[in-house]
C-alpha cells in the first residue's frame, strides 16, 4: 500500500507518486498593520518618538502564519480549520500569491485562485458595471465577458425584486453586495481554487445555490481549499484537513479524524 | 508494496526539489520584464474599463456631475487669473496672459494629478490587490488614463480659450497630440515611481502638496520665466530648462500660441529633444522601478 500518513511539518517528503499541485514550504506571513489613531498621537509624543527613535506606535507587524508545510495534491479537496485569527485566511492569500512570504517559499501549478466574497469593487457604479469590471480583473477577454454578464446577474438573483443591476452597488443591502461578489468571482474556471468563507453568503436559498457551485467548481479544479467556520460543511465537501492554531499547523490528516480532535478540544 | 527508501528513488526529496519535480512555480513569483510587460498588455481591457468607471463614479455625488470636469478647470485658471493677472499685473510682461496662463496651468495640472494620485495607487486599492491577482502596473496607468481623459477635456476648453482670445490656427496645432503622447508616458512612469514610493513611505501623501506647489513656481506656469531667470544664478536657470514640466508646457504654448514664439524658453527643436529624453527616461526608468517591487504590494 501507498503510505497514508501525510508528513507533519519540516523533513524530507516521499513521493508516493501523486500529482503535487500546491507544496507549501515553512512559510512565514508577516504583514503590517496601521493602527489608525490610538493613544499618545499628540505631536509632542510624536515628536519624542522620532528622536528617541522608537518605531512608530500605529505601524504593527501581525507574524500571521508561522513556518507551514504541507503538500497538497490533485483532485484533493482540503478544509482549513482553526479559531478567529488562526492564520487560515492569511495562508490562502499566501498561496494565492496574493501576500508574499517573509520565509519559506509556496509552489503552485498554474495560477491559484482566491474566491472571497470582498473582491473591492466600485460603490458608486451600478451592478452590471461591477460585473464587467470584476470579470476583466479576473483577466477575461471582453467579448467572454459580454457573454457571461447576464448568466452572472441571474445568478445573484439581485433582479429578483426589480431592476438593481442598474443601480450603483452603494444602494444595495449587504447581502445583495456579498451574493453579487460571489457570482462574479465564482464565475471563472480555475486550477486551484482557495474558498474563504464564500458559502456563508446570503439567505438559505443563495446558499443551497452557492453550494451547488462549489460543487461543480470543485469537480473542475485540480485542487481545492476550503476555509470555513461550519465543521459540517469541512465534513461534507473535504477528505483532507488541516487544522491551524495561531499560525502554527497543530493536525494535518483525514478530514474525520481532524475534526473528532478540533470538536473535542472545545 | 514497497516502502522502504532503497525502493524508492525519488523519497528523500525536499519540498523544493519535489515542486521542481513536477514543474511547480513559486506563487507570486515576480515574472521577468518582458512577461510582465506582455501580461500587463492583456490587462488593457481591464484598465480602459476601469478609469473610464472611475472617471465616471468620481463626480456622481455631485449635483452637476460630469461638467465638472470643464468647470474646474475653468474655475482654476480663473483663480490663477485673477492673482497673477490682475492683482500681480503679470500680463503686462507677456502677450496674451490669459492663453499663456491657461496652456500653463492645464498641462501642469496633467503632471500633479498624475503624481499625487499615483501617490496612492497601491495604498489606495490594497483591497483589489489582495483579493485579485493581476500585474499591479494597471493601477498606475490607470491613475494617467483617469487624467488623461480629463485633461482631454481641458483641452477642449482651452481650444475654445486660446481662440477667443485672437490666436490663429496653425499647422503647429497638429503637433498638440505629439507632446500629448510624450508627457502622457513622462506621467505614466512618474506614477509608477510615486505608486511604489507611496506604498513604502506613506508619509509621502502629506508632503505632496508642497513638493507640488514648489514644482509649480518652478514650472513658469503663472509669471514668464525669464522673471525667474532674472532671479536666479546661472546654474539654477540652466537646469530649470530641464525641468520636465517646463519643457512640456512650452512645447504646449509652441504648438498653440502664435504669438509665444519669440518668448520660448529654448529652442523648438531643444525643447522637443528634452521632451523625448524625459517621456523615454521617465516610461522606461518608472516601469522598471515599479516591476521590481511587484512581489512586495500586498503586504501594505
Amino acid at each position: 500500500m501507498a503510505e497514508q500518513t501525510l508528513p507533519l511539518n519540516a523533513g524530507p517528503v516521499t513521493d508516493s507518486g501523486r500529482v503535487p499541485t500546491v507544496v507549501v514550504d515553512d512559510v512565514h506571513v508577516i504583514y503590517r498593520i496601521h493602527k489608525g489613531a490610538t493613544g499618545g498621537t499628540s505631536p509632542v509624543t510624536a515628536l519624542k518618538r522620532i528622536v528617541s527613535r522608537s518605531k512608530a506606535p500605529n505601524i504593527r507587524e501581525v507574524h500571521a502564519v508561522k513556518g507551514v508545510s504541507f503538500t497538497a495534491y490533485e483532485g484533493e479537496a482540503i478544509g482549513l480549520i482553526g479559531s478567529n485569527g488562526s492564520g487560515k485566511s492569511t495562508l490562502l492569500r499566501a498561496i494565492a500569491g496574493l501576500l508574499p512570504p517573509a520565509r519559506g517559499a509556496v509552489y503552485t501549478q498554474g495560477q491559484p485562485s482566491l474566491l472571497g466574497v470582498n473582491a473591492a469593487l466600485l460603490n458608486d457604479l451600478s451592478g452590471e458595471r461591477n460585473v464587467v469590471l470584476g470579470c476583466l480583473a479576473m483577466g477575461m477577454h471582453p467579448d467572454e465577458v459580454k457573454r457571461i454578464a447576464p448568466e452572472i446577474i441571474e445568478f445573484s438573483g439581485i433582479n429578483e425584486r426589480g431592476d438593481f443591476a442598474s443601480l450603483p452597488m452603494r444602494t444595495y443591502s449587504s447581502g445583495m453586495g456579498a451574493r453579487l461578489r460571489f457570482a462574479i468571482s465564482s464565475a471563472k474556471k480555475h486550477d486551484v481554487l482557495l474558498i474563504d468563507e464564500a458559502l456563508a453568503t446570503g439567505d438559505r436559498k443563495f446558499r443551497a445555490r452557492s453550494e451547488q457551485r462549489v460543487r461543480e467548481l470543485r469537480d473542475s479544479a485540480g485542487t481545492v481549499f476550503l476555509v470555513s467556520h461550519s465543521i459540517g460543511s469541512i465534513r461534507d465537501t473535504c477528505e483532507r484537513t488541516i487544522w491551524l492554531e495561531s499560525g502554527v499547523l497543530k493536525m494535518d490528516g483525514p478530514t474525520k479524524e481532524v475534526c473528532d480532535a478540533y470538536e473535542n478540544q472545545k | 508494496m514497497a516502502n522502504t527508501a532503497v525502493a524508492d528513488p525519488e523519497s528523500g526529496l525536499t519540498r523544493a526539489q519535489l515542486a521542481q519535480r513536477y514543474g511547480l512555480r513559486v506563487a507570486g513569483e515576480r515574472p521577468s520584464l518582458g512577461e510582465y510587460a506582455r501580461r500587463l498588455w492583456a490587462y488593457r481591457h481591464f484598465m480602459t474599463a476601469y478609469s473610464r468607471a472611475k472617471v465616471a463614479s468620481s463626480l456622481s455625488n455631485t449635483q452637476l456631475g460630469q461638467l465638472w470636469q470643464v468647470l474646474t478647470p475653468l474655475t482654476n485658471a480663473a483663480v490663477y487669473f485673477l492673482i497673477f493677472g490682475v492683482i500681480l499685473a503679470q500680463h503686462r510682461n507677456v502677450d496674451n496672459f490669459i492663453a499663456y496662463l491657461c496652456t500653463g496651468v492645464f498641462i501642469f495640472m496633467f503632471t500633479q494629478t498624475a503624481a499625487s494620485n499615483g501617490t496612492s495607487a497601491i495604498t489606495g486599492n490594497l483591497g483589489l490587490i489582495r483579493a485579485l491577482q493581476f500585474p499591479r502596473a494597471a493601477l498606475p496607468i490607470t491613475v494617467t488614463l483617469v487624467q488623461l481623459q480629463q485633461l482631454l477635456m481641458s483641452m477642449v476648453v482651452l481650444a475654445a480659450i486660446v481662440l477667443f482670445t485672437g490666436e490663429p490656427i496653425t499647422f503647429r496645432w497638429l503637433l498638440l497630440p505629439l507632446m500629448l503622447l510624450l508627457q502622457t508616458i513622462f506621467n505614466v512612469g512618474l506614477s509608477m515611481v510615486m505608486a511604489r514610493l507611496g506604498s513604502k513611505v506613506t508619509d509621502l501623501k502629506q508632503i505632496m502638496p508642497f513638493v507640488m506647489r514648489t514644482w509649480l513656481y518652478a514650472s513658469g506656469v503663472l509669471y514668464p520665466v525669464a522673471l525667474l531667470r532674472e532671479h536666479l544664478p546661472g546654474w539654477a536657470a540652466s537646469i530649470l530648462e530641464w525641468n520636465p514640466p517646463l519643457v512640456f508646457i512650452e512645447l504646449a504654448r509652441y504648438a498653440l500660441l502664435d504669438s509665444h514664439q519669440a518668448n520660448l524658453v529654448s529652442s523648438p527643436m531643444r525643447l522637443w529633444a528634452l521632451g523625448l529624453f524625459w517621456a523615454v527616461v521617465m516610461g522606461v526608468g518608472g516601469f522598471v522601478y515599479f516591476w521590481r517591487g511587484e512581489k512586495e504590494y500586498g503586504r501594505g
